[in-house]
């Protein structure tokens, strides 16, 4: 798979990938998309990238270790449902903060948290099963 | 089955007053833990932290459902919606004196696991996640016990799997993978016909929330219907195979003695009265018509599965498999107790009896695992034939064997009496003169298989062959662990409860009753849900 033209293209690809992924994961409210599409689609950039340049530069590329950033997106999207506690609602009851940012309006809310945690979560799970499997087929 | 005629006003349900603070705890046992192992999990390298960070966890988990069972018993069942989409459109979380009891126990026990585990799991168990997958394992268990919507069950059912199956080959053995894919097929099929039967069941009432069901229930013509009568078979299958009721018994003794001891311990106390929990709930809170003609069905597994457990105990040399069977012989009593319920007059004294039972396996079968664990560190092995001379190495541990052991086979003064008294006196007053008989033999061929580890591991001199009034030295496993306060401590609390409950029953008697009642008659259940006025 290690051809001259895979191995040029996967890293921009790779970039772009990840880039639609944050575009699908914002526009999910309200619109077809959201954490667990757009975490698949990231998790098959790292594969993409994995299969062209070595699960090594991948592991190097994320910092973290995926089950970390699983664990990190779990942490946040049980925290975005404790918000409520505060405003005397019941659990996961959604907040919203919306204000206008240069004639913008700007939604910020908890179910867009809880949604960046599920990306994670996906991220984290599959790619790390993704990685593990490249791994072996290297050896 | 009190055939509540409720009619509900949904107007009731919409009003939205703020939630009091205290009703957090509902989610609090499941949140707790869902934060914990998601932290333990960034955590995980960190192998010097992990036992402190669980531990703290689990001892919270532990503290925040003693808090909310207190808080059941002050307020009556208590409910919150999630997102305050209110039922039956959203999901409910419902404590009631059932769920909190079961909570509250199965908290302590996964907090005496953690502990315990701090020895028996090497760091490269920690590194593979013991402590995050006991703390998510402990979210599912939470969530099955609290929740008040049936899909929502399902979804616990799954997190409390994934988080099994993780536990279960911590270490990577080749033993550990074949027995977890016996433990992850048979569970992938039950947990397929749950789904199958939820979708089958949302198509007749179009409602998942137990407590919509259990009205719409009431209000059928014919609750015999062909359709229901599908959803309840499945339902039974379903979850007979979660709790390993035969003949879909044969996964807990081909699985349980392959992980770590403290798994084995935790998934012996849990998991399978997970099961029995779903039974209780499904049949007896929404399905009550369904178990007045599957009575006899539950009656018959009930005998089988009692019979099957205690000889399968008999028949084994294996301490861990000996006690798989044992846990096999708990359920059974326990599904007398379901299968009891379908008559009126003794339904309440019947599934309080379930309740306790559980309650008691649930502790006595955890502490029995640990002193497997315990008798492998002083004997070097789980096998009967091996073992020996045990009594004269401790002589406190050989009474706290002695305690289990009579507890377990439910005679006085520990917990397991007075929940078989309350099961065979409800089977007797139902007529069900074979159900009481099969727990009871079931009980004497329990003291005869705990009485063979007590002869062989505890007087016998040394290992098979050694002669009377000869003692041969065994080594054992792991030595220098024995003399921490992590092996004794969890043991001891258990020990500890298994003697209160056993002098002391008034307690536990109280609060299986006031279970039984939630379940028995709805009216509060279904009124907790849908507002007071309903």
């Amino acid at each position: 798979m290690r051809t001259v033209i895979f191995r040029t293209i996967a890293p921009y690809l790779a970039a772009l990938m990840v880039l639609f992924s944050i575009f699908v994961l914002l526009r999910g409210h309200n619109e077809p998309g959201g954490g667990f599409i757009g975490g698949l689609i990231a998790a098959s950039a790292l594969a993409i990238f994995g299969i062209a340049c070595g699960v090594a530069s991948v592991r190097r590329a994320i910092v973290f270790h995926p089950m970390g950033i699983s664990g990190f997106g779990l942490f946040i999207g049980a925290l975005a449902g404790v918000v409520s506690i505060f405003r005397g609602q019941a659990f996961m009851t959604s907040q919203w903060l919306i204000f206008d940012f240069f004639d913008v309006e700007v939604a910020l809310s908890t179910p867009l948290v809880f949604d960046i945690g599920v990306y994670l979560v996906v991220v984290g799970a599959i790619g790390s099963i993704a990685l593990a499997l490249e791994e072996r087929e290297s050896d | 089955m009190a055939g509540s005629s409720v009619s509900v006003d949904y107007a009731d349900a919409m009003i939205t007053t703020p939630i009091a603070a205290g009703d957090w705890l509902i989610v609090a046992p499941s949140l707790i833990t869902m934060l914990g192992g998601a932290l333990c999990l960034m955590l995980r390298k960190h192998t010097d932290l992990q036992p402190k960070l669980g531990i703290t966890l689990l001892g919270a988990l532990v503290l925040a459902s003693f808090a909310l069972l207190v808080r059941v018993l002050d307020h009556g069942v208590i409910t919150m919606v999630m997102g305050n989409w209110l039922p039956p459109f959203g999901i409910a979380v419902t404590a009631d004196a059932l769920g909190a009891t079961l909570t509250f126990i199965g908290s302590v026990v996964a907090f005496c696991a953690g502990l315990f585990g701090m020895k028996t799991v090497s760091n490269s168990g920690r590194r593979y996640g013991f402590y995050p997958f006991l703390l998510l394992l402990m979210t599912g268990v939470c969530g099955s016990f609290l929740t008040a919507d049936i899909f929502n069950l399902y979804v616990w059912f799954e997190v409390l799997l994934i988080s099994s199956y993780g536990l279960l080959i911590l270490g990577n053995d080749r033993i550990q993978l074949d027995g977890a894919v016996k433990y992850g097929v048979l569970n992938l099929v039950g947990t397929n016909l749950f789904l199958i039967a939820t979708g089958l069941l949302y198509g007749i009432f179009g409602t998942l929330n137990m407590a919509d069901i259990a009205i719409k229930v009431a209000e059928l013509e014919n609750p015999a219907s062909g359709t229901l009568a599908t959803v309840a078979a499945l339902y039974f299958l379903a979850f007979a195979m979660k709790a390993a009721a035969f003949p879909v018994n044969f996964w807990l003794p081909a699985s349980y003695h392959t992980p770590n001891i403290v798994v084995s311990a935790v998934f012996a106390g849990l998991l399978t009265k997970v099961g029995v929990y779903a039974l209780i709930r499904i049949f007896v809170l929404i399905l009550p018509a369904s178990l007045d003609y599957m009575a006899d069905i539950f009656g018959l597994v009930a005998i089988v599965t009692l019979m099957t457990g205690a000889l399968g105990a008999l028949a084994q040399t294996e301490i861990r498999r000996l006690l798989g069977y044992l846990v096999i012989a708990g359920i059974g009593s326990m599904l007398a107790g379901v299968a009891v319920a379908s008559n009126d007059k003794v339904a309440t004294l019947a599934i309080s009896g379930a309740i306790f039972y559980a309650v008691h396996s649930i502790i006595v079968m955890t502490a029995l695992y640990m002193s497997a664990g315990i008798m492998n560190m002083m004997g070097g092995s789980y096998n009967l034939r091996k073992l020996g001379g045990l009594y004269q190495k401790s002589i406190a541990f050989a009474g706290v064997f002695l305690i289990l052991a009579f507890a377990v086979s439910g005679l006085p003064p520990f917990s397991g009496f007075w929940p078989k008294i309350m099961l065979v006196d409800a089977a007797f007053k139902d007529e069900r003169f074979w159900l009481g008989a099969a727990i009871l033999v079931s009980g004497f061929l329990t003291t005869l298989a705990m009485g063979r580890i007590w002869i062989f591991a505890f007087w016998r001199g040394g290992p098979e062959g050694t002669p009377d009034g000869q003692s041969v030295e065994v080594s054992g496993s792991s030595q220098a662990d024995l003399a921490s306060g992590a092996i004794w401590l969890p043991l001891g609390i258990l020990t500890a409860l298994v003697v209160y409950f056993g002098i002391q029953p008034e307690w536990m008697i109280e609060l299986s009753t006031q279970g039984a009642s939630s379940v028995v008659d709805p009216l509060g259940y279904i009124r907790s849900v849908f507002g007071e006025q309903g």
